[in-house]
Formats: structure tokens, sequence, C-alpha cells
């Protein structure tokens, strides 16, 4: 076959055919597949993928073999990009149908770029907490922190095994266990228990377990690491490091859980010997370690005034959230009351600020806690090519529908 | 003489008809009790400003699926049972709660729940129908629901059998019968009236005990308990959360007659809206029309001056629920439908322009109901699965009606009506759940995004339709008749074609601007949910479609098997994903959509086979040649 031959299946419309047909397929079962996989795991394993091996429907593993969302997409950009180039020409006639496929074309690298470049963090605060960073959802990272510096090693890099070695810490770092997702329990005292994981720290008190990994979009992944940290020539002691006692949302959880079956002091102090930050010394200088979720810096902070909950009257259904936020930022010098509610972002400096979650209102009230929000962070800076594309695509189907429709409709006048 | 009939016959049963839907507007006079204008009164439920009317006909939707109340189910329609209205019933609930209790209103249809609840079997001479039972019949059984529903209730509901699921609506029906039946007065009140001027008496007496009791002091302990005896009650009452009944007390909500009570000894007076409900609870429990009547006019009166919009919208929804505009439609539809069928048999254009002024009746009807539930709501058309069935059939009907108007063979007509019977036949179906006009929750109360991507969706959903409606028309005349000749097929497939691109236009447009609403409220264009990958599937399909015809892959007979697949991932994009989100692992089996949908598919898929058969095999086709 030639390579002019070969070049020409990709301007063909019978390969447009086929993939918009296996795109059909591969959105079907990468639906259906979330009944049992959750929405990541089959987001992962059909669309965000090149070649899907195996398919898990109905509770069963099925033999497949099948062009992922990536290999569609990519195919089906290069098939309309060859396309265009091979059968190009500017006419009136085809301007609808050009017009549209750009249009087309801009979407597919729009989500290519937000697939990219998009990042997603939250920021979580009660009514008059003031916070300058987000955290990830999804991303932790282990911090050391000698007086106010601070060193981040992200999660990723803790790998059961591996040592590592970093120039700003007098120690080196060794993984023993890291667990994706996690459970605690308190070691009650006259109780029987097994051994602590560690003798060292939070582990004396609480007992951590590994757990299967999240599959739904409403809950989350908690990781939990045993770790070991060896000066120059001893080591000081293995530790425990988990997000449960470095989000302190997490620890309120336990809390919480543990005030209806023992009491609200007893939980209380449960939550401090939880929350209690683990350190070790060495040459005079005090490292405090917490595994949590990865923070982003902002140079501006915010901090939640107002956080409103609203009902139907005689219901629970939720009416509306609205979050009175104060924006400040010392490098450009505002200081001003802005105010995020649902279908209602606040876009500042590249990044996109939406309200997201919430506990206030009655319910909160009478429970006596402070109400508190949380918001998701977006920053996407491909964020604009849907409004184009969309528009681009409506505009070009228009003229094209229009054009045959005014044929057709003086053709039978004449008639 | 002929020509004259030709000529006149269809406006004149155009004519008919719209006097038989115009005579329906006028609701029937109330007899001694005023039972239609104690429909008028607003009250809060759901959350939403509804009529009374509205609060019986939805209530009595939910317990036994109609609007009216029969009171002997057990003779057959043609023996003239007694039939009451919704709200005659819902009176009697709240008020006269003796009477009520008594009446078959429970539909129960599984056999298991039956046994369960111990319940007479079909015996007409006891007069038991064997599927409509008394609150009466039911309550000496309601500790073991009460038994069965609490481990139901730990079953995630589609994991649930038929029978499970049958105890857990039950249940919520038996929630709702006892919320109504203390939303004016405690259920067991004897002589509601003298009941509260005793309370209001005690007020500061058994106030009086209760402190001193709580004090450590002497108190009177009969007081005390009668007092007692009552806060509790009004606990009781409250805690069902029955609808707000009562009219704001000065600036505040509308409250709810349990709560009202409770809130008379922390010194906020017992106000004319308690005592005129009392008063009519008395006229009505004692029989005494006239007081009731003169009762509900005191009320009504009151509310003038403070609650005037509340007034003004009850009594419109009122006017709308009388008028059942879909319910009339769907009849004309059916009508016109038939009409239409006929003339491609003998050809006769008179049954066709009956059918198309039948269309325009129906159709007109159809709009003005669309356009009163938007302005009673104050929203786009389509804000639940109910609005978006009225709105698809809406949308396809005029567009059959566009067909008609460029072809006029007949064609159009039978989309139009097919599509608005079908369509119409779902929504009936899908308001069995309750009220229809349900408030929005937070991340929907936008009507930006409600009337472009919302509506934008369903258009291309129901042109999407029309295009499989003329293909299945296409194969069923091609296939069992002669009367498919060639410049019909060419027609239809040129219909089908233009519908095609229109619903391409229409679904891309929607979906791409869901996408954007997503962006908008929580900052992700695409996140590959189920809703969002059956509308995109829709979209693909439609292309798919385009490109093949463009590529001559496909032909006339290609197109429209491709046209009929267009119903079946429109199906699955409208219900099929739903059903999946409430069933995680057993796909919603038990549910009775779940088995329409299937009927739905498998015909569909009959109907493509159909389409492939070879074309000697086609009537039409070996007629031509």
């Amino acid at each position: 076959m030639s390579i002019k031959k070969f070049a020409l299946i990709f301007t063909s419309l019978k390969l447009t055919c086929v993939l918009l047909a296996c795109s059909i397929v591969v959105v079907f079962v990468g639906t259906l597949a979330q009944v049992d996989d959750g929405l990541y795991a089959a987001q992962a394993h059909y669309f965000r993928q090149w070649i899907i091996v195996g398919a898990h429907l109905f509770g069963r593993q099925i033999p497949f073999l099948f062009p992922g969302g990536y290999l569609i997409g990519t195919l089906l950009l290069v098939n309309l990009i060859c396309a265009h180039i091979y059968r190009f020409q500017l006419s009136t006639k085809k301007i609808g149908i050009q017009l549209t496929h750009a249009g087309v074309i801009l979407l597919l690298v729009g989500q290519l770029a937000t697939d990219m470049f998009a990042h997603e963090s939250q920021i979580s605060f009660a009514e008059g907490q003031t916070k300058n960073h987000s955290e990830s959802a999804t991303d932790y990272e282990l911090v050391f922190r000698n007086g106010d510096e601070e060193t981040a090693i992200s999660s990723k890099l803790l790998k059961a095994g591996d040592e590592l070695k970093i120039d700003s810490l007098p120690f080196a770092i060794v993984v023993k266990t890291f667990w994706k997702n996690s459970d605690v329990n308190f070691r009650a005292p006259m109780m029987q228990n097994a051994p602590p994981l560690v003798s060292n720290g939070v582990a004396l008190d609480f007992d951590f377990m590994q757990k299967p990994d999240v599959k739904t979009t409403d809950e989350k992944n908690i990781p939990t690491a045993i770790i070991e940290l060896i000066g120059q020539n001893n080591s000081l002691g293995d530790w425990v490091v988990s997000d449960w006692s470095g989000e302190a949302s997490l620890v309120e959880t336990v809390q919480n859980s543990y005030a209806q079956q023992v009491g609200a002091d007893m939980a209380r102090n449960i939550a401090s010997k939880l929350a209690a930050p683990q350190s070790v010394e060495i040459n005079g200088r005090k490292f405090i370690f917490v595994l949590r979720p990865t923070r982003i810096y902002h140079p501006f902070s915010l901090t939640l005034l107002k956080a409103t909950h609203a009902v139907y009257p005689g219901t629970d259904i939720p009416k509306d959230f609205r979050s009175r936020v104060q924006l400040k930022n010392p490098q450009t010098g505002e200081n001003r009351e802005v105010e995020i509610s649902m279908n209602h972002p606040l876009r500042y400096k590249g990044l996109t600020f939406y309200q997201y979650q919430m506990s206030a209102g009655e319910m909160v009230e009478r429970a006596g806690e402070t109400p508190s929000s949380v918001l998701q962070v977006v920053r996407n800076p491909s964020w604009l090519t849907p409004y184009i594309g969309c528009a681009m695509v409506a505009a070009g189907l228009l003229i094209q529908f229009l054009t045959h429709l005014v044929k057709f409709v003086s053709k039978r006048k004449t008639k | 003489m002929k020509k004259i009939f030709q000529k006149w016959f269809p406006p004149i049963l155009m004519t008919v008809m719209a006097v038989w839907f115009f005579s329906q507007l006028q609701p029937p006079k109330d007899k001694d009790f005023a039972f239609g204008e104690f429909g008028k009164l607003p009250v809060i439920y759901d959350g939403r400003l509804k009529p009374m009317d509205s609060l019986a006909r939805n209530s009595l939707l939910q317990l036994r699926e109609k609007q009216t109340l029969n009171l002997e189910p057990w003779k057959g329609w043609n023996e003239n049972p007694k039939i009451i209205s919704a709200t005659e019933w819902l009176a009697n609930v709240m008020m006269n709660p003796q009477i009520a209790d008594a009446w078959p209103v429970f539909r129960v249809d599984n056999p298991d729940l039956i046994s369960l609840l111990k319940l007479p079997g079909k015996n007409e001479s006891q007069h038991q129908d064997g599927k409509h039972y008394s609150w009466n019949q039911i309550a000496p059984s309601l500790d073991s629901l009460e038994k069965e529903n609490s481990r139901v209730e730990k079953i995630e509901s589609a994991n649930r059998t038929a029978y499970e699921n049958a105890v857990a609506k039950m249940h919520g029906r038996l929630e709702l019968y006892a919320g109504l039946k203390n939303a004016v007065q405690p259920a067991d009140a004897q002589d509601w009236p003298a009941e509260l001027a005793a309370y209001e008496k005690l007020i500061p007496d058994g106030v009086a005990a209760v402190k001193a009791q709580q004090a450590g002091q002497k108190f009177d302990q009969t007081n005390f308990d009668a007092f007692a005896a009552f806060i509790q009650e009004f606990q009781f009452m409250s805690n069902l959360e029955p609808p707000l009944i009562l009219p704001p007390n000065g600036s505040g909500d509308w409250r709810r007659m349990g709560d009202a009570l409770l809130d008379a000894p922390r010194g906020v007076a017992i106000d004319d809206s308690i005592r005129d409900y009392a008063k009519m609870a008395g006229a009505l429990a004692a029989n005494q029309p006239e007081k009731f009547n003169a009762a509900l006019k005191d009320y009504y009166s009151t509310l003038v001056p403070t609650q005037a919009k509340a007034l003004a919208k009850a009594r419109a929804e009122v006017f709308f629920n009388q008028m059942q505009p879909f319910y009339n439609a769907m009849v004309i539809y059916v009508l016109a439908g038939l009409l239409a069928i006929f003339s491609w048999f003998n050809l006769s254009e008179t049954l066709r322009r009956s059918a198309v002024w039948l269309i325009a009746l129906a159709f007109f009807i159809h709009t003005t109901g669309l356009i009163y539930r938007m302005v009673l709501e104050g929203r786009p058309p389509v804000t639940n699965l109910y609005s978006s069935a009225i709105f698809i059939g809406w949308g396809a009907c005029l567009l059959g009606i566009i067909l008609e108007k460029f072809h006029k063979n007949g064609i159009g007509c039978v989309v139009s009506a097919g599509m608005g019977f079908i369509t119409l036949i779902i929504a009936h179906n899908l308001a069995l759940t309750g009220d229809t006009m349900e408030m929005m929750r937070a991340v929907l109360d936008t009507n930006f995004w409600l009337a472009t991507h919302v509506v934008a969706v369903t258009t291309g959903y129901a042109s999407t339709y029309v295009a499989g409606f003329l293909a299945l028309i296409y194969i069923v005349r091609g296939v069992f008749t002669k009367t498919l000749d060639e410049a019909t097929g060419k027609s239809l497939a040129r219909m089908i074609y233009g519908i095609v691109c229109f619903a391409t236009l229409f679904s891309f447009v929607g979906t791409v601007l869901g996408g954007i609403w997503a962006d908008q409220s929580w900052g992700r264009f695409w996140g590959w949910d189920p809703k969002e990958n059956g509308a995109l599937i829709i979209v693909l399909w439609n292309a798919l479609i385009l490109h093949l015809r463009w590529g001559g892959i496909i032909r006339e007979r290609g197109l429209v098997v491709c046209a009929i697949g267009g119903n079946i991932v429109t199906s699955w994009s409208w219900f099929g994903v739903n059903m999946l989100g409430i069933g995680l692992h057993s796909y919603g089996f038990t549910d009775a959509a779940f088995k329409w949908l299937s009927l739905f598919v498998a015909s569909q898929l009959g109907f493509i086979a159909l389409g492939l058969l070879p074309p000697r095999m086609w009537k039409s086709f070996s007629a031509r040649a």
C-alpha cells in the first residue's frame, strides 16, 4: 500500500462512521460499568484509556477488547483535520459544515487540554475562619515542619519499601507500608488489644487498618502510612502518619462518632489524642510531621462571613446555598465582600470558586455547631473552549440546515 | 350535497369536540356542603403553595392512582357506583375522620401485602373488590406493617422485592394519610370546637401548673395532667408533618395547626383562622352544611386582605385542575389519529382534513395547558420527568403539524396524534407519584439554564422520536400494506432526513449547554455522568446517521432502519439511565417502568428486523414491481 493510499484512509468518511459507532459503544458500556465499578474507575478504564481490555458488567468479568476513549478521540481528531485539509474548498456552500467541524475540533482539543491542565482543590472553612490555601481532594502530602520552614513530599512518592532522602531534612524516610484507604479505631484502655502498629506517637492510642478503595464520587480515600525516620547513624523510630490525624474535618468525624458511644467529654479527649502533633528531634532541631491533603497556597485570602442554607417551608428540600466571603489580596490592596452561590461562582485570578458543600441552616444551629462551607476551587485554562465550540457548531449546523430548508421550500413553491 | 359535506364536516367535528371540552370547564355545583369552595383554600405542602383541591387530588393519586374516590369499588362501572370528588374526601379526612376512615381509599395490589395486613379478598356480597381498602380495615395490622417496614427500610431500594417495595409504598401512604388526618384537628378529637375552647380556657392554669411543677412547688395535678395531654396530642400532630394550613400570623411563614396550638401557651394568641377551621370541623362532623359554609366564608374573608395573591394562585390552580388539558388533549389526539390512519386506506381527503382540524384543537388545548403550567410555576416548560413528557409530546406534535402543512398526506397528522397520545399517557403515569409541580432543588433553581439547556435537550428528544415515528410508519405501511408508493416513500425519507438534521442541532446544542451549566455550577464541563452520556449517545447516533447518509453507505431503507435506532437511544437517555441511578445492582428490575422500557426496546428491535427484510417481502415494493 502506498503512503498516499494510507493517508487517504484518514480522510475517509467511512472511518468517521466507524469511529462514531465505536464511540457510541464505548460511551454505552462505560455508562453501564459505572453501576459496578463506580464513576472514577469506569472513567479510567473506558474513557481515559487507549485500549480497553476486559469489561466488568452486571457483576461479572466479560472478555472485551476495544479502542478506548483517548484512541477514538485522537483518531476522530486526525480524521477530521485530514478530511478538512484534503477536501478543503473555500465556498459559501460549505461554510456551515466547516464551521461545525471546526467547532467539534475545538471541543475535542479543549477537553484534552482540560484533561491535562485543569486542577481541582477545595477550601473548607467555618464562619469566621480565614484561609489562604485550598486543599486537594485526591492528593496528599507528607509535611515536615521546622519552625516556619515546611518540606512537603507528595504521597505519590510514598511507595512501600522506598527510602527517601531529601536535602532539607537531616534524616532519611523509609516507607514501610502505604495504604491508599484506611480506617481508624481508638485503642480503648483495659481492652484486649493486639500490640500497637508501632510503639511511637498516635499509634499508641489508635489502630489503623487498610480498607478497600472507594468507588463513588461522594466518598474519598483516606491514606495512612507507616514510616521509619533514620538519622545519620541511628533510627528515630517507626511512626504512623495518617490523614485521619492530618485533616481537621476527619478528626471531627471521629469525635462525633465516639460522642454517641462514650459521651462528649471522652470523645473530645479521643479527638485531641488523634490530632496531637507528632515530632522528632535531631541535632537540637524539632520536626513536626503530618500527612494531610496537598495544599495549594494563594496570594490572597478568603474569610467565610456567613453560610446560608435555606429550605422550602415545611420541608427539607434545599432552596438555596450561599457563602458570603471576604476577599483580601495584599498585593492589589483588594478587600471586598463577595457572594458565592449555586450556579454563581466567583472567578478570580484564573481560579473559579464554586459553592460545593455546606453545613448550615436550622439543624446546624440547633446542634450548636458553627456553620461551615466548602468551596470547590478549579483552575482550568481552557474553560472557554466549550462556550466557543458550542457557538460555532450551533451556528454551523443552523446555516447548513437553513440553506437546505430554504432550498426545499422554494423548490416546492416553484413546483 | 357531497361537496358541502366534505367542506363542512371537518370544522363541525372540531366544533363538537371543542364544545365538549369547554363544557367541562364549569365545575359541578356544590349541593349542600361547599366542598368546591373548600378546594380553593390555599395551603402549603411539599414546600409549595397550592389549593386544597391540588392537595386532595395529588394525595388521592398517591393513595389510589385516581383523582376521584369511588366509594363502591365492588360495583361495575355500569352499575353506577357512587363517586365523590377529591376535595369532599379530603375535607372529611381532615375534619370528619369517623366517616372517612371507612372509605376504601387505599389501593393494595400485592397479594403478599394483602395477606400481611389480613385484608379480605374479593367478595361482592360483602362489598369487597379485593383491591381497595379503608383505614379501618388496615389499622388493626399497623404493628405488623411497621415491623416489616423497619426491616425493609434498611434494604437499598434497588435490591427490594416487589413485596418489599409494596410495604415501603404502603407505609408512605399511611404516613401521608395520618398527616392529613392531623392537619386541622387531632385525629381522635370527638368534638373539636369544644376541645379547642377547653384548651384555650386551660392555658393560664395549665402554664401555672407546669411552671410550679418545674420549680418544685406544689401544683394542681388535674390541670397539669389535662394540659400535658393536650400538649402531647399537639406535638404528635406536628411530628406527622402535615400540610401548613394556617396563614402567617403577622409577618412570619405559613403554620402547621399543631405548631400554632403549641405556640398558644407561649403567648401567641389563638387566632381566627384556627377557630374558623374548628367551626368547619364541628359543622362537618355534625352534618350542618349551612354552618360549615358560613365558617368557610368567614375564613375566606379573613384571607382576602392579607393573602390576596395566595388566594388568586390557588383559584387559578383549581381552574387548571378542573380543565385537565392534557387528559382532554389526549382523547382528541386518539380520535384524530384514527381518522388520519383511515384516510390512508380510502385516501379520503375529508378524513385527512378532519384529522388536521382535530389536531389543531388538541394542540391548542395542549399548548394552553403547557403555558398555564408555566405561569403557575413561574418556570420554563420542563422542570421534571413529568413535564418533559408533556413538552416532548408538544414539540413532536408541532413538528407533525409542520410536516402535514408541507406534505399534506396524513403522515404529519399521524405523527402529531401518535406522539401526542403516547407522551401524554407516559405523563399520566408519571403523575401517579404525586405533585408534579414540586419545588426545584437549589442546584436546579435557575430559570436561565432550565429554559436553554433543558428545552434544547428535550426538543432534541422530541425530534429524534419524530424521525423514529416516521420510520415506523414507513416500515409498517411498506411491509404490511400496499399504500407506500414510491412518492410516499421518498417523501417519508426526506422528512426523516430533515428531522434528523434538526435533532442533531438541538441535541448537540442542548448537550453542550448542559456541560456549560455543569461548568457554571460545579466547575467541570464533562463528568461522564450517566445522564450526560445518554445525551451524548443521541448526538453521536444522529451524527452517525447523517454521515452514513452523506457517505452513501445507507440509502432510503437504511436511513429508516437507523432512525428507529434513534427511538432506542432516546428512550435510554430519557428513562434508562435513571433506572441505573436507582438500581445500583439490580438495575431496577422490579420497577414497572423498566418492564415497559424493555418491551419498547424489544418492539423497536422487532421493527428494525422487519426493516431489514429483503424488498420482495415488502407488500408495497412487490406491488410497485
